[in-house]
């Protein structure tokens, strides 16, 4: 960690020097992912599990899901990496607008992963594709392990977009100063840059098994 | 544009590309290989996510460590698991 | 106070000493907002301590009432339902709301800062969200207490708890998904404070054993405890919405809730060991005046432990449809893992081996430790053998094996603990006569209370069962009797060391004459932790250079 990317950074307690502090920050953050990390993969673990024990359902149930939006989805979030990454580039050199905008551009595509899920939740459920509850019908495991991961990737998107709407504001009313407290940004992207990794693997696993 | 912008511009189309490759090869008509090329895809638009976005080309080797090793975690529920289950009886 | 400091030239304290920063941490702020609002390490520690006593007694209500139950062969006070809430309840409140807290949350919160010459934690702020995210998990589990309890066992199995379980089995496994959260923020706050915060000279090579074991049990709060959290998730989506996970009859495997539960619980009971272990490796040091013997093999099995022990998880499984080659090398690595505890054993002894022991109470504990834990380690090893696990599984010979190592192992250590750095924590020091009557009588009481177990398992006796055959019951007898005198013991501290709150004489800053960064700054420590920056100069446990023992004061 170069003393030199962290020039005019705010310093907390209790640390003595930027860098330090920087490690610290970048640390914990990459340690918390890790357990996000041991989180989803529990689940993708069961996918492939699934796969294995019960060969075929997964491409006969696969295949009944909306294949274009899932691949929407994936450009829309790629994108959303893309801006705020763009913000925390903007953050490191003091840019606080951009930041802002690049930040509020990333929060939109958010929500509209979340609205296209949404409308894909209700195509679901309208053709029969729901969760299966007491019956057993082939692939109903997986149609169930498809909205557990998806319902609990969606939540932890939520959680971002409030944390990058949140950043945005601050930075935007001038409550956090860029780039002394651009960590705040970079912290942020790197949890949003997590889920969107989380949604990479979701991808081939849930919409991608067909013959 | 910054040599910064423009890095995090084409890591962004490569990520794309690879989109684009992964989709394709679950629609196209090639056999059990496309299992692979998805895995394959996923991995590599991971890294290109850590390497780039998350910042892992800038810092040291022990925090490269620390924020992708928790998979060999990950492959040990895995592969401890499925011996179990791919080795009962019936 | 800064002669002692002077004595223990391990340190050189440069720079300068203002009076607000000799203020002690507990005088600093009286009001009851200051102490919930507190980011001061040692603060949270104490809130830390209240709030797992509670647990403690709570738990140990539980055991008293099954204890009190099990003196009859014939049901006395409890339904077979109100025994299976009891044992559910004692379960659940002493793994996730006393053991794991129990060390790291106390001891590693007050002490890992001041052994690593730091001023507090990486992320205090962090630190006071993990004691109220452990106290809402903990008002969960006390609205489930009250709700009448849940039956299914600490492990709630599947098809039990997702299909036939009465009570309320969500608001107790939501108390357990939220206290994970509390594990988890605590596992990276001292992983990053250990890598980043250590004073100038103090090198990975020259951390107390203290440190080491508490950066292993971090490595496996970080990493087991998600995986507990989406099983409890996946658990209660089966049970709310029959999502079939675990469900044979939807597609599902029973079993893989085992090996998930298990994936993270196994290492959990590392997670309750090792900080115990780092305990009794200060505690053997300062007992015999010494080094350890072997440092670097004692801090690279606190490694290995964490390590394999992520790899054993299937030797509770042996007997629940494991496949045989499964269940094979899982039988093996479980003989693997007892090899670095057996390290620490050997170590220990090997560092009291012609030292010149003291028998203050710390020590008492720290020696019961190391002969209770061998007992449950060695249990441990005839359990991880296939043939013999067939016939005593889910009987009280397991149940003897691992209160042997969490109750005779790591509740010894904790009250070693608290009589090693009460007089560091309070700045007074206790009747040490009272201390030792207390290590005597915890020592006599448990193994009264656990030993018959074994024998009991041997004859058969299952778990988790209140009714049994007659002949049985004088070893039942006498454990009940023998968890009298536990209970007693348990309470007695209570009366000494807050007499010593009371009464007693200011400790000096080293009344032990042990090593380490903590003994060189005043009891208490004033709120920064140290009287200026600290520069480390010499290996740890430097005992040439540190004072003389107690007894030689």
């Amino acid at each position: 960690m170069s003393e030199a990317a962290s020039k005019g950074v705010t310093l907390e307690e209790p640390f003595a020097r930027r860098d330090q502090q920087r490690e610290a920050d970048f640390l914990g953050m990459y340690l918390f992912l890790a357990s996000e990390i041991m989180l989803f993969g529990g689940v993708i673990a069961l996918l492939f599990a699934d796969r294995f024990r019960h060969p075929g359902a997964a491409e006969q149930a696969a295949a009944r899901l909306n294949l274009m939006i899932g691949t929407a989805n994936t450009v829309i979030l790629l994108t959303s990496s893309l801006f705020v990454a763009l913000a925390v580039a903007a953050a490191r050199a003091g840019k606080a607008r951009a930041v802002t905008g690049w930040l509020i551009g990333a929060s939109l595509l958010g929500l509209a992963f979340l609205g296209l899920k949404g409308v894909e939740y209700a195509e679901d459920l309208a053709e029969g594709i729901r969760p299966i509850l007491g019956r057993a019908t082939p692939g109903a495991l997986f149609i169930n392990l498809y909205f557990t991961a998806t319902a609990l990737h969606a939540i932890h998107l939520t959680v971002g977009i409030g944390l990058m709407g949140w950043s945005a504001a601050r930075v935007g009313r001038g409550r956090v100063k860029v780039p002394n407290q651009s960590i705040v940004i970079e912290m942020t992207g790197l949890y949003w840059h997590f889920v969107d990794v989380v949604w990479v693997f979701l991808f081939p696993f849930l919409y991608l098994p067909r013959h | 544009m910054g040599k910064e912008t423009a890095t995090l511009l084409l890591t962004w189309a490569a990520l794309m590309a690879l989109l684009a490759i992964t989709v394709a090869a679950a629609l196209l008509p090639i056999g059990p290989v496309k299992g692979a090329i998805n895995i394959g895809a996923a991995l590599a638009k991971a890294a290109l996510i850590y390497w780039v976005f998350m910042h892992l080309k800038e810092v040291s080797g022990f925090l490269r460590i620390a924020a992708v090793g928790a998979v060999v975690w990950i492959v040990i529920l895995g592969t401890m698991t499925f011996t179990d289950i791919v080795s009962r009886g019936g | 106070m800064t002669d002692a400091v002077a004595a223990t030239p391990q340190v050189a304290h440069k720079g300068k000493d203002t009076a607000e920063e000799r203020v002690s941490y507990l005088r600093a702020g009286h009001s009851l907002t200051s102490w919930l609002t507190t980011t001061d390490h040692k603060r949270i520690a104490i809130l830390y301590l209240v709030a797992i006593t509670g647990f403690f007694f709570i738990g140990g209500a539980a055991a008293a009432l099954m204890r009190f139950e099990l003196i009859s062969p014939h049901g006395m006070v409890l339904s077979n339902e109100g025994y299976s809430r009891a044992f559910t309840m004692h379960g659940v409140i002493m793994v996730w709301f006393f053991l794991i807290p129990s060390i790291p949350n106390t001891f590693g919160n007050f002490l890992i800062p001041l052994m690593i010459g730091a001023k507090d934690l990486a992320f205090p702020r962090l630190n006071l969200a993990s004691w109220y995210i452990y106290v809402l998990g903990g008002c969960f589990t006390l609205y489930a207490l009250v709700g009448g309890g849940v039956d299914t066992g600490w492990t709630f199995y599947t098809p039990l708890s997702s299909m036939f379980a009465n009570g309320h089995v969500v608001a107790l496994i939501a108390a357990v998904f939220i206290s994970g959260f509390s594990s988890i923020l605590t596992g990276i706050n001292f992983i990053v404070t250990i890598h980043t915060l250590r004073a100038p000279g103090m090198k990975w090579t020259r951390l107390p054993i203290f440190v080491w074991s508490h950066y292993s049990t971090s490595l496996i709060l970080v990493l087991a405890t998600p995986v507990l959290a989406i099983t409890l998730v996946l658990l209660a989506a089966e049970r709310l919405f029959g999502v079939g996970v675990f469900n044979p009859a939807l597609g599902g495997d029973p079993l893989l809730f085992q090996h998930l539960f298990w994936f993270y619980s196994h290492p959990a009971v590392y997670i309750m060991v090792l900080p115990a272990m780092g305990v009794v490796s200060e505690l053997v040091c300062a007992a015999a005046h010494k080094r350890i013997f072997g440092y670097a093999f004692v801090a690279g099995a606190s490694l290995a432990i964490a390590g394999v022990g992520f790899l054993v998880w299937g030797h509770h499984m042996f007997v629940a449809g494991e496949s045989g080659l499964a269940a094979t090398i899982f039988s093996f690595l479980s003989l693997v893992v007892a090899v670095p505890s057996a390290v620490k054993v050997y170590n220990w002894t090997a560092t009291l081996y012609k030292g010149d022991i003291s028998l203050d109470p710390p020590f008492l504990f720290a020696m019961g430790f190391i002969g209770l834990f061998t007992v449950g380690g060695l249990t441990g090893l005839m359990l991880a053998m296939l043939a013999i696990d067939v016939h005593v599984h889910d009987t009280y010979f397991v149940v003897a094996h691992f209160h042997y190592i969490m109750v005779g192992g790591a509740v010894s250590a904790f009250f070693g603990a608290l009589h090693y750095w009460w007089p560091k924590i309070t700045g007074r020091m206790y009747s040490l006569t009272w201390g030792r009557i207390d290590a005597a009588l915890i020592f006599v009481g448990f193994n009264l209370t656990f030993f018959p177990q074994f024998i009991l398992g041997y004859l058969g006796m299952p778990r988790r069962y209140h009714v049994y055959d007659p002949s049985l019951q004088v070893w039942h007898v006498m454990s009940s009797a023998g968890a009298s005198i536990l209970a007693v013991a348990y309470i007695l501290p209570f009366i000494y060391l807050y007499a010593a709150l009371r009464t007693a004489k200011p400790a000096g800053p080293n009344p032990w004459g042990a090593a380490g960064l903590e003994w060189t700054t005043p009891s208490p420590p004033p709120k920064h932790n140290f009287e200026g920056p600290v520069v480390v100069t010499h290996e740890a446990y430097a005992y040439e250079n540190a004072p003389p023992p107690r007894e030689r004061q």
